[in-house]
């Protein structure tokens, strides 16, 4: 790294090595950035049309979904240099979790990912249930993959409503997601007591079984939001201003996805096919038929395509399943709530949340708090990649990628 | 050609502005603070202790035993243990919390607490009302505020509250059961032992059946 420098001297702006300058606010520790900034610099003494810009965005500003902070260096309006802070919302999550019990992280994990917890917990759950070998009955099997289903479709409904206000679609489109993402988020609360922290999966199964009508309720949510996904297709995805927009715009390649660990739907819009519930076969996704979308272009567009198309077939999931759901208990009557030591050892367990893989890294010491807990947050990997499909466009683009992304900063940060 | 992608845009927003007007399924808000929206059955917001007799603080089921205070994941809960002893709702001596306080502003309503307690004593409320305008002492609720009767709960939480019923209904007719067979087998023993003079050898009185009998029959429902 190299030595912070002091703004005020003009002597020490960027002065280079071949003798030229230009203007950077702090930090000359832009290492990798020496050829873009080498091609814009101006000879000392000359006008001031070139020159570079370095913009904080964030972490107030609206479009950072979050305390999330962009750190751009701007051509006029084209984007050179982009570095992601993040860190503004650490609580220190793994670090808490090593210090209570393996129930009391629980309610933490909703916390992560605030718009999924439900997926949250189920991956919590699953590393637990590998590391202490519990079964869990084959109800709370069905109600884990159908409350996993219905936070998908949550998620992904919010994500184009989110995506769509950062391209400048004040409201309309938001509105509409959040109209039927409250029918979703009724069911949720119906079943586990919140809204979205929900708190909801248990080791060895699920807290509770589900109220009396419950299925009913669900079922019929599921039977009519295909017709919410018509209206808002016929809404947006053939707009030729969202088509402008957004094709062509943040570049992804397959070959960079892969290398950089991109999971999820936006390895799956760089036509990757690589789905873990393919992939795993965790739960009972085996039992039931589904296809993978894949994109081929690898840009926004792909991306927020792929949302819509998962969906459909989340909703194909979920219209058997709710059918099939057998009667039974929802927990392994072994699976004990206080005083709950797995034996020594180590697990790992991933699912396919919304926004990608979703892993809980455990290793135990028998005594009641793990010895070490680790996250593997699909946001945060997802968005290491941000700069390289940001460069060489505008500044309105880069907004639109970090939109495409789907990040949390709860789960970022953690 | 270039627009009808637009124009169909348009379209929808038109159905959902004049839908708005008759359709409930396109205008779903409510006007809060006038209207409102029926609380679900098993919605949590804010733990309460559960009492069963007129007097909250004497028929407390919370027995001080501070297995909530150690479970909750944020540590919001403040427990202090009585020096005495008082009889339970099936007659067994019990402590009770001298003092039980909760900070509102740590609690994340997990409900953690809730499924610990093993004596039904901490449940979650539905009221989420819950703003103070004393930031200080207002957050920090004791057990005077905490303490909602057992009807109340049947009120919330039907369900739930009858499932917690028949198991303390169990409790109850067990610790009965067991106070009967152990006085017999007093009985028996202090007859076997005083061979022929058996009415002087049962006349101390069995001791945990009769305060057991007196309250036992208050929380079964």
């Amino acid at each position: 790294m190299t030595a912070p420098v002091d703004t005020s001297d003009p002597k020490q702006l960027g002065a280079d090595t071949d003798g030229t300058q230009f203007m950077t606010f702090h930090d000359l520790a832009y290492d990798a950035g020496k050829t873009v900034f080498q091609r814009k610099a101006q000879p000392v003494g000359q006008g001031r049309e070139g020159e570079l810009l370095e913009v904080a965005m964030g972490p107030q500003h609206p479009s950072t979904h979050g305390v999330f902070r962009m750190d751009v260096v701007l051509d006029g309006e084209t984007v050179v240099k982009l570095k992601p802070v993040f860190g503004y919302l650490h609580r220190n999550h793994e670090k808490i979790a090593e210090n209570t019990s393996y129930l009391g992280s629980m309610p933490y994990t909703d916390r992560l990912d605030y718009f999924c917890s439900l997926t949250n917990n189920w991956a919590y759950a699953l590393s637990v249930e590998k590391l202490a070998g519990l079964q869990v009955p084959e109800r709370a099997e069905y109600i884990r993959l159908i409350t996993a289903e219905l936070t998908r479709v949550l998620n992904h409904t919010c994500l184009a409503g989110f995506l769509l206000q950062d391209m400048g679609a004040l409201g309309t489109p938001l509105m509409y997601a959040f109209r039927e993402r409250e029918k979703i988020l009724d069911l949720i609360e119906s079943l586990t007591g919140a809204r979205m922290m929900c708190n909801y999966m248990r080791f060895g199964g699920c807290r509770c079984d589900l109220p009396a009508g419950w299925l009913d309720e669900a079922k019929k949510v599921v039977a009519e939001y295909p017709k919410f996904l018509d209206e808002f297709d016929a809404l947006l995805s053939g707009n030729e201003i969202l088509m402008a927009r957004t094709q062509g715009v943040g570049k992804l390649s397959a070959e960079l996805a892969i290398s950089a660990g991109i999971t999820g739907p936006m390895l799956r819009a760089s036509g990757v096919d690589y789905d873990l519930r393919k992939v795993d076969n965790y739960g009972l996704y085996s039992r039931y038929p589904f296809r993978v979308p894949l994109g081929s272009h690898g840009d926004v567009y792909d991306r927020y395509m792929i949302r819509m198309l998962e969906m459909r077939e989340s909703l194909k999931i979920l219209e058997p399943a709710l059918k099939d759901i057998p009667e039974g208990p929802v927990v392994d009557p072994k699976a004990k709530l206080r005083g709950f030591r797995p034996k020594p050892g180590e697990a790992y367990g991933r699912i396919e949340s919304p926004k990608g893989e979703l892993g809980f890294y455990l290793i135990s010491d028998g005594s009641p708090n793990p010895y070490r807990y680790r996250v593997r947050p699909p946001s945060l990997i997802n968005l290491t990649i941000l700069e390289d499909m940001c460069l060489g466009q505008t500044v309105a683009d880069a907004i639109v990628t970090l939109g495409s992304v789907d990040i949390v900063l709860g789960e970022v940060d953690r | 050609m270039l627009g009808t992608g637009i124009l169909k845009g348009m379209v929808e927003t038109a159905k959902n502005f004049a839908g708005s007007y008759h359709d409930p399924e396109r205008l779903t808000t409510v006007e809060y603070p006038e209207q409102r929206i029926a609380s679900k059955e098993n919605a949590r917001q804010f733990p309460f202790l559960v009492h069963d007799t007129e007097d909250p603080m004497k028929g407390l089921r919370c027995v001080a035993c501070q297995i909530c205070e150690k479970e909750c994941p944020p540590q919001c809960i403040y427990i202090v243990k009585s020096k005495d002893k008082r009889a339970d709702y099936k007659g067994q001596m019990q402590f009770y919390p001298a003092t039980f306080d909760i900070d509102l502003s740590v609690c994340m309503s997990c409900q953690i607490c809730v499924e610990v307690c093993p004596f039904e004593s901490i449940k979650m409320d539905t009221e989420f009302e819950l703003s103070n305008t004393d930031r200080f002492g207002g957050l920090l609720v004791n057990k005077h505020q905490l303490a909602k009767s057992n009807e109340h709960y049947r009120k919330i939480h039907p369900t739930e509250a009858a499932a917690s019923d028949a198991v303390l209904a169990a409790e109850t007719a067990k610790a009965q059961a067991k106070a009967k067979a152990d006085a017999e087998a007093k009985a028996a023993k202090a007859a076997a032992a005083a061979g022929p003079v058996g009415a002087v050898a049962s006349a101390p009185a069995p001791k945990p059946s009769s305060p057991a009998a007196a309250t036992a029959a208050a929380p079964a429902a």
